[in-house]
């Protein structure tokens, strides 16, 4: 089949009527050269380059993964894959980059060696560490991009075998916020809603969700809906006119353009409309939720007109958009980065929760809330504990989850740290910074370009102060700063399972061998554990576990009578048609499509996984203070004021900048760069502004310009196109990486050059989207000339 | 009422030290982003705290000469402190001097309802409330900092 996903992003569409089935379209690409009959296996998996979670079958020929083809039969995509996934799933690893030795620093050099050298190096280290200063001199910076089995087993290493509260993941920069906002609401992370709501919701709002881009397959599902009968009207959030805000303009809906930083006031004002007009399930609210009374007195100032002055939206729009709300009968909102790295980020999605919790919209078909990740493994890190959160949706400050963990891992409670929240990203860079962690290890990620204020982030990683280890396929910007540099196995090329925002479980089998002496970083983490000779309290191996297998069922039993329970699951099960939802446990044997169906919600203080925190300052509320409210079993409804944001433009930096994702790549571009027809479709960075604002520059489309911000600059092309008068937009994520070589602007494109290190106070989730700037023309577009 | 008097005095002097002392400690450590702006965020609340008193200072007047003064007033923070272990203390003394203001405004709310003052009521709960999530963000974010900079900081 031939096929276009570059310039027909969505591909063809196949429209359906409320109600009925998606139908199936089998999208299929292979390497140039390769006929589908050439094909010798297809490799059963799941795609890995955004957060949809796309069932895919890997194509093998020789060895080499060849091309993937959607599977029909998921319930995810029903076979159809977006160009991330199509181009850029396998090139990257037949790519002739590809780390296949381990590097240590020598004389200031890396330099290619064994692994018993290299793992001698971060045992030595590791070790005198431990002995000198203790756990608390180590830290764990992890992906997005790991097996779920690779987070469990890294969590267990690092809270039961170092014993560190350090440990975080890029997820911090993606998720964080839809983690930490379900918490806030329902008591646990879990998201309740489902992708089948698209089908059965009569209205979708897309808060600060650039979906077109970011989720091509899911926008397609959208539009089959709304290019069918009896469709939904779409609600877009975004202060980019996008192909969002079109749809939503073509269905009826509306395009409610917030200034950069202003989303709280806009759901402020929203939630105060849905209240004024009582469009109010008061039966729900009664019955499920508690504290109404101050949601309504928190929300009282901001009448559809104080938005306006706050956000710069018409009052009307936000009428309108609140009517469509309130006068729907299911609606699934989306929530993203324009809400989760922006300022207020968990006051405002906790907000959209508000919302549904008022109208009673959540558990049935098409009434649902999607808080979407950046990538269909993140959700892994948070339910396993690689990152921020404790084990199996576990509270940190609750001494029974804890000893439930170590009753589970066979070693004293007081080895896993529980005694403060997890440090969070921005504090574990800090903190390696002055040198109290000593050793930094880094897996799958790229911090050098996808952490805000990026230049200090490198001056972290490249100085003496801390041991940084990294473990990735390629050295990338941040493995080129590392003391020691480990090559690590790609989808693929290893098995495991990961979970989509869906909570929808796949197994990706291994279809390929890594090259040269690469390994996967399961087999990684328990090389270190077994070098360091962590033990439980018997004198057993810490690590018992040697196959993703062995340790995906240990994991089951991790999950017991927790709300994400995976005890049903199997392997054996996996290699059935679909991906299957959780929990999945005696009672739903073949998964649960929606949580909280009943209204019950796991907000008991001896279930939930926090305490809470109060949403403007983020100070943890502690157990007496949560028992005292007696949820038992009721959602909260929690609200906050708007406050501005951090950095307010001035004279010298008149703009808001403010950062985000397209469609043609993913992440740092470490695989998607690698994909020649990705690549081809969007070589270098830019920036977009709107045109009066480019006028007033001097700047004509195409010309290179200076954005220079109070911490860094990029000289990159100027876009002129639909973003909102005073707003810059720039694509994050552009290092100095460069497949070709041509690049002229590879040294000087690097969007984090120019955001702030300052994070939400609840999630703690950098803010990339509001940063002061000015824009100047460097040259005229040399194309033009 | 020359007592009540004395607390809304001390009340107003004691949150324009509050509001001192966050500022002080948040250019102090400028560097740790969450400290800087929460602390100048929390600044901002105690001078919405006196702005609301205003009016009670205006009705009851201020008094802060009689009785031993001296034992009443707390001295700000004039300096910050160095490095993570100076954070730490920095946070402390600032949860003293908040909790001094908290109690404040228990006393001043006490004697807002036996002379049935509803609107002086009104405000010293309210500013009570919000001492209170003062005070627990410095409970938060003292328990965060004081591992690492007990046990590896320098």
């Amino acid at each position: 089949m031939t096929q276009d996903r570059i310039d027909d992003v969505w591909g063809e569409r196949t429209p359906h009527a409320r109600g009925t089935e998606w139908p199936t379209r089998v999208d299929l690409h292979l390497h140039d050269g390769v006929r589908e009959e050439e094909v010798e296996r297809w490799v059963q998996s799941a795609c890995l380059l955004c957060s949809n979670g796309c069932g895919v079958d890997i194509a093998v020929k020789d060895g080499r993964m060849v091309g993937v083809r959607g599977r029909a039969t998921d319930r995810v995509n029903h076979g159809r894959l977006g160009p991330k996934g199509l181009y850029g799933s396998t090139p990257w690893a037949s790519s002739p980059d590809r780390l296949t030795r381990p590097l240590v620093r020598e004389d200031g050099r890396l330099v290619e060696t064994d692994w018993e050298t290299a793992m001698g190096r971060i045992v030595a280290e590791s070790t005198r560490l431990l002995e000198e200063k203790g756990p608390l001199s180590h830290g764990f910076y992890t992906s997005g991009q790991l097996f779920l089995e690779e987070y469990y087993v890294q969590a267990v290493v690092g809270k039961a075998g170092v014993g560190t509260p350090h440990m975080d993941g890029n997820t911090r920069l993606c998720t964080a916020t839809a983690a930490a906002a379900f918490k806030e609401s329902f008591g646990t992370d879990g998201q309740p809603g489902a992708y089948d709501d698209i089908e059965h919701c009569d209205a979708v709002f897309l808060y600060g969700h650039n979906m077109a881009e970011t989720q091509t397959v899911l926008w397609a599902r959208i539009l089959d809906r709304t290019r069918g009968e009896d469709p939904p009207k779409v609600v877009c959030v975004d202060p980019r006119r996008t192909a969002v805000a079109e749809e939503a303009e073509r269905t009826g809906g509306v395009h409610l353009r917030p200034r950069v930083g202003t989303n709280l006031a806009l759901m402020n004002a929203l939630t105060r409309e849905v209240l004024e007009n009582d469009w109010v399930d008061r039966d729900y609210v009664e019955a499920h939720t508690i504290g109404y009374d101050d949601l309504v007195a928190t929300v009282a100032p901001y009448t559809p007109e104080e938005a306006e002055r706050i956000c710069g939206t018409p009052a009307d729009d936000v009428r309108r958009a609140a009517r469509i709300f309130g006068e729907s009968e299911a609606v699934l909102s989306t929530v993203l980065q324009g809400f989760y790295q922006s300022h207020q980020a968990t006051a405002a999605s906790v907000a959209v929760h508000n919302l549904h919790l008022l109208r009673g919209m959540l558990g049935r078909p098409g009434a649902g809330v999607l808080q979407m990740n950046g990538q269909p493994t993140a959700q892994n890190n948070r339910e396993t504990g690689a990152d921020g959160d404790l084990t199996g949706f576990r509270n940190w400050d609750n001494p029974q989850h804890v000893r439930e963990l170590a009753e589970q891992w066979n070693v004293d409670p007081m080895t896993i740290p529980h005694w403060a929240p997890p440090t969070h990203a921005m504090q574990i860079f800090s903190y390696a910074e002055a040198g109290t962690i000593g050793l930094l290890w880094i897996s799958a990620t790229n911090p050098a370009v996808s952490m805000p204020e990026s230049a200090r982030i490198r001056r972290i990683l490249g100085g003496d102060q801390c041991f940084v280890v990294v473990q990735d396929l390629f050295l990338t910007e941040t493995a080129e700063l590392a003391d020691v540099v480990l090559p690590a196995a790609g989808w693929g090329e290893k098995t495991g399972c990961f979970t989509n925002v869906d909570r929808t479980v796949h197994l990706s089998e291994k279809a390929v061998d890594p090259p040269g002496e690469a390994r996967s970083d399961l087999d990684i983490f328990v090389a270190y554990a077994d070098a360091m000779g962590f033990t439980d309290e018997d004198g057993e191996p810490l690590v018992k576990w040697r196959t993703p297998e062995e340790v995906f069922d240990a994991w089951r039993e991790a999950t017991r009578g927790r709300p994400i329970d995976y005890t049903g699951l199997s392997y054996d099960k996996l290699r059935g048609p679909s991906g299957i939802p959780w929990p999945v446990d005696e009672e739903h044997p073949d998964g649960t499509v929606r949580l909280y169906a009943d209204g019950v919600f796991p907000t008991q203080t001896e279930v939930c996984e926090t305490f809470g925190h109060d949403l403007v300052t983020g100070a943890a509320h502690t157990e007496e203070e949560h028992r005292a409210l007696r949820p038992d079993g009721r959602a909260f409804l929690k609200g906050a004021p708007y406050s501005p944001p951090h950095e307010e433009p001035s004279e010298d930096f008149p703009l808001r900048y403010t950062t985000g994702r397209t469609v043609y790549h993913f992440h740092t571009r470490t695989k998607t760069g690698r994909a020649k027809r990705l690549d081809d479709a969007a070589p270098d960075a830019w920036v977009q502004l709107c045109a009066s604002d480019a006028e007033a520059r001097g700047v004509a489309d195409g010309d290179w310009v200076l954005v220079e911000s109070p911490r860094g600059s990029i000289e990159v092309r100027a876009r002129i196109g639909p973003v909102m008068e005073g707003a810059v937009f720039a694509p994050f994520h552009y290092g100095h990486w460069d497949p070709t070589g041509l690049c002229p602007d590879a040294e000087t494109r690097q969007a984090n050059e120019l955001t702030m290190t300052v994070w939400d106070p609840v999630s703690k989730q950098p803010t990339f989207k509001t940063a002061a700037c000015q824009v100047t023309k460097v040259r005229t577009d040399e194309r033009r000339r | 009422m020359p007592h009540l008097s004395t607390y809304v005095g001390l009340a107003d002097h004691s949150e324009e030290t509050l509001a001192d002392s966050f500022r002080t400690i948040a250019d102090g450590h400028a560097h740790v982003a969450d400290v800087f702006h929460t602390c100048r965020m929390l600044a901002g609340w105690c001078d919405d705290h006196r702005s609301r008193l205003s009016e009670a200072v205006e009705r009851y007047g201020e008094q802060d000469d009689v009785d031993e003064p001296e034992r009443l007033h707390a001295a700000g923070l004039a300096e910050p402190r160095e490095g993570e272990i100076g954070l730490l203390r920095d946070l402390q003394d600032l949860h003293v001097l908040a909790t001094l203001v908290q109690t404040t405004w228990v006393v001043i709310a006490q004697g807002a309802q036996g002379l049935r003052d509803e609107e002086l009521l009104e405000i010293a709960q309210h500013c009570r409330g919000e001492t209170e999530r003062q005070l627990s963000w410095l409970t938060t974010r003292m328990k965060t900092a004081a591992p690492q900079a007990l046990i590896v900081a320098p």
